[in-house]
């Protein structure tokens, strides 16, 4: 230890009470941004990972423009070879072709307008959730099984259970008139009450034939291993892809673009938050430092004239600061590692939330995680605004002349 | 009188004493209020527009259902009374702002195109005084009369049928008897709602039209209810109640969209939350610099203690010091946070984040709401819980032996 650090750590506790509040203020932050920034952070994920995987995937293939239109006329021509292609080439199971269209569904008393999918039943438990929460029933194991899955909600509006029969009209690709009848398989229940009240699948060859699709399907969809390898795989599938068939590779945030805005929305405001955080923070160190400078002055002034330079003692200055806020960095872990660790183990849980939870695909008790990341992103933040804000007091040495200094009481 | 009078004199110069430390701690308290405020009015003004938006979008502050409608929202559960009785009792009792509406679900074709909607039957006069969507007519014109062969319906669902005013489209939805109803009818009107959801999800065509195609004389699905203020609706909502009978089913706003409902409760808590959390970060810098105040001051007010002073009114002094540097700071926080907010009144213009705002239910444009309730409560708070931050550094200050604190270099 030289004399600088040695120096420096002696007048961090000469007036431990004003060191202990300015650390106190630090730890508060720094305890506060690790366990916000762990909740946010894990909702986010969450959130994509809820929203994703139940259905939307990360990747899909479809022809230019069905994304904003979703009209039938827009289809991805010979979709099943081309997910068969992709299969081999990208060496991923996750890979499934889907269409869609609006029909009306209806039972022996009721009857509404649903958004009705033809999915591949062998594929399609690898890419959506919906397969695996089919609570009543199974979901359709032939590609052309006159049989239909619906959500618990449709299921109750429609006063149908399990072997009743619906009837689906609407319009085939070609504007025709389509319709079909198919039996209840199964039912699912995702607990989100907009998808189980709108989604009814059934297998994508009997799709095929009630809508006169040729083969044809509306969009190639992908769930690749993980967000991070989005990316590479998409530039893969379309380099894959056959040239001048109007087809186009979307990701989710093209897919599901509300997804990330409200993350994006969500962070902004958050940060505006945490922002104020440090500034308060920041101004309770530069006031403390400026301080401990004022009340040395005197002795400022007897070492000056020995011969030490403003640089060396601003240094001093700001080693203290350095030594202050590496307490709070580590105490602010420490102590919103341990309050964010507990929530791990019994769920955070706020009035109110579960009804907004429920709009982002999240449940009503959520379970943090403590990360690298999260434990230290903040804190980190406060300790280089502390080390900025001793700035001020630390230059200011620069001025000092040592006889004035020395005079000074 | 008078020892009040002599400590507040002392506190005011004492604060100027060492005004760099004073000015940095205005700094600070001024930058927590800024924040405190100007937050609030921010998430004030989105929550209260999305509230007011989910009111146009429901429509109405009370709505009258069968008691079955809304977990099964069909034709075959109406209220019990007409629409002919619903006008006459509720204009009777004095209410001019209802509007009963025929609301199903339905299938809208066009020569290319099928979505599922909600239809609405409604009567034009009677739906302007609720100010639902629908009302904000951009091309063509709206319903003239319940009686009316026209169909409005949003902008959004005209590009997707690639449909146009003055064309023609058929509506399928179900009568009482499960049979399927359809009729067509020409595009007479676009609206335009905030959230592009709405645009497709909703239809309007005029009642008796509808409860004709429906066979269903004179009955309705639903009668909305305005009253004068979102904020209180029990009034209107007894007089609602008394007007109906127990056979229907009648609720406020904040129980038919229960997300809605707890936004404002939820906001209320986040208010609170935040201004503490601001306050606590301030009353580190707040106690520090008072710790600091009186240390450097110990034989100063030893010497008055000696003199005579007694401890209250050393109390007294550094209570005041603090009272002033909060009054000061927030009067500067306020001035600040009204100066940042006025010139934003027109509205921030978030819509890169649209489609993520509409996942919250919030519009692409932010309105600032500075809510005089909230400025109180943050000063309020700030004040009350300062003077108790500082009692403890004021206490020790009056509790000092005066010839120990003299003899204290």
């Amino acid at each position: 230890m030289n004399i600088t650090s040695r120096l420096a750590w002696r007048n961090v506790w000469r007036h431990p009470r004003r060191t202990w509040l300015t650390i106190g203020a630090m730890v508060f932050s720094n305890a506060l941004l690790v366990f916000m920034i762990s909740i946010q952070f894990g909702m986010y994920e969450l959130m994509i990972d809820n929203t994703l995987k139940a259905f939307t995937g990360h990747l899909q293939v479809q022809a230019v423009g069905y994304k904003d239109d979703l009209k039938i006329r827009q289809v991805v021509p010979d979709a099943r070879s081309v997910a068969e292609r992709l299969r081999s080439e990208l060496e991923l199971e996750t890979i499934t072709v889907r269409s869609s269209a609006f029909v009306l569904l209806s039972s022996e008393d009721r009857s509404y307008g649903v958004q009705v999918f033809g999915v591949d039943p062998e594929y399609e438990p690898r890419v959506s959730s919906i397969p695996g929460l089919v609570r009543e029933g199974h979901y359709p194991t032939g590609r052309d099984a006159q049989e239909i899955v619906i959500g618990k909600v449709l299921a109750r509006n429609l006063r149908v259970g399990l072997g009743d029969e619906l009837t689906l009209l609407g319009s085939g690709r070609d504007g025709s008139f389509a319709a079909a009848v198919a039996e209840v398989a199964g039912i699912f229940d995702s607990g989100v009450t907009d998808m189980d009240r709108s989604i009814a699948e059934i297998p994508v060859g009997f799709f095929d034939d009630v809508f006169y699709m040729e083969g044809a399907s509306h969009a190639v969809v992908i769930v690749t291993p993980d967000l991070a390898s989005v990316p590479g795989i998409k530039s893969r599938v379309e380099a894959s892809l056959p040239i001048n068939e109007g087809l186009v590779v979307h990701d989710w945030d093209a897919l599901q673009p509300g997804l990330k805005q409200a993350i994006q929305a969500d962070i902004s405001s958050a940060f505006f938050m945490y922002g104020i955080l440090v500034i308060l923070v920041a101004f309770s160190v530069m006031n403390t430092q400026l301080m401990s400078v004022l009340e040395r002055t005197h002795e400022f002034g007897i070492v000056m004239s020995l011969g030490v330079t403003p640089g060396r003692l601003g240094t001093l200055v700001i080693l203290e600061t350095g030594m202050m806020a590496l307490a709070g960095l580590l105490l602010g872990a420490l102590a919103g590692g341990l309050v964010t660790l507990w929530f791990t183990y019994n769920g955070f849980s706020y009035p109110g939330m579960d009804q907004m939870a429920a709009n982002f695909n999240l449940p009503s008790r959520f379970y943090p995680q403590v990360t690298v990341l999260t434990l230290f992103l903040g804190p980190a933040v406060v300790f280089v605004g502390s080390i900025l804000s001793s700035l001020y007091p630390a230059l200011r040495l620069h001025w000092l002349q040592p006889v004035a200094a020395m005079r000074a009481v | 009188m008078r020892v009040i009078q002599i400590s507040f004199v002392l506190a005011w110069r004492n604060l100027w004493r060492n005004h760099r430390r004073t000015v940095i701690m205005l700094a600070a308290i001024s930058v927590g209020a800024w924040a405190m405020i100007f937050m609030t009015a921010l998430m004030r003004g989105m929550v209260n527009d999305m509230v007011r938006d989910g009111i146009r979008a429901l429509p109405g502050h009370v709505q009258v259902h069968n008691p079955l409608y809304r977990d099964d929202p069909s034709v075959s559960n109406l209220i019990a009374m007409s629409d002919v009785e619903l006008a006459e009792r509720f204009s009777s009792a004095g209410i001019e702002r209802f509007s009963a509406r025929v609301r199903v679900p339905a299938i809208i074709s066009s020569e290319r195109e099928s979505r599922g909607v909600t239809l609405l039957g409604v009567d034009p006069i009677q739906e302007q005084s609720v100010d639902a969507i629908g009302s904000t007519i951009v091309a063509g014109t709206g319903l003239d009369t319940a009686a009316s062969n026209g169909i409005v319906i949003g902008r959004k669902l005209a590009e997707k049928l690639e449909t146009e005013i003055g064309k023609r489209i058929v509506i399928m939805s179900q009568d009482p008897d499960n049979e399927v109803a359809d009729r067509g009818f020409r595009v007479i009107g676009l609206f335009e709602a905030n959230l592009a959801i709405q645009e497709e999800a909703f239809v309007f065509a005029g009642r008796q039209a509808i409860q004709e195609m429906l066979g269903i004389d004179d009955r309705v699905s639903e009668l909305a209810v305005m009253g004068d203020d979102y904020r209180d609706v029990r009034p209107l909502l007894a007089t609602v109640r008394q007007l109906m009978g127990t056979n229907d089913e009648v609720l406020p706003w904040n129980e038919l969209d229960s997300y809605l409902g707890s936004m404002l409760a939820v906001m209320d808590g986040f208010v609170l939350v935040w201004i503490v959390v601001i306050f606590l970060a301030l009353s580190f810098g707040l106690v520090n610099t008072l710790v600091m105040a009186v240390f450097e001051r110990v034989r100063e007010i030893g010497l008055m203690l000696a003199l005579g002073m007694r401890p209250s009114g050393i109390l007294l002094q550094i209570v005041f010091e603090s009272s002033l540097l909060l009054i000061i700071g927030l009067a500067i926080g306020n001035v600040l946070a009204i100066a940042s907010i006025l010139p934003l009144r027109g509205g921030i213009d978030i819509s890169i984040v649209a489609e993520g705002m509409e996942m919250f239910g919030a519009s692409s444009i932010l309105y600032p709401e500075l809510q005089a309730s909230d400025v109180v409560l943050a000063n309020v708070v700030v004040l009350i819980l300062g003077f108790f931050a500082s009692l403890s550094p004021a206490w020790r200050a009056s509790r000092y032996e005066p010839v120990e604190a003299i003899t204290k270099v």
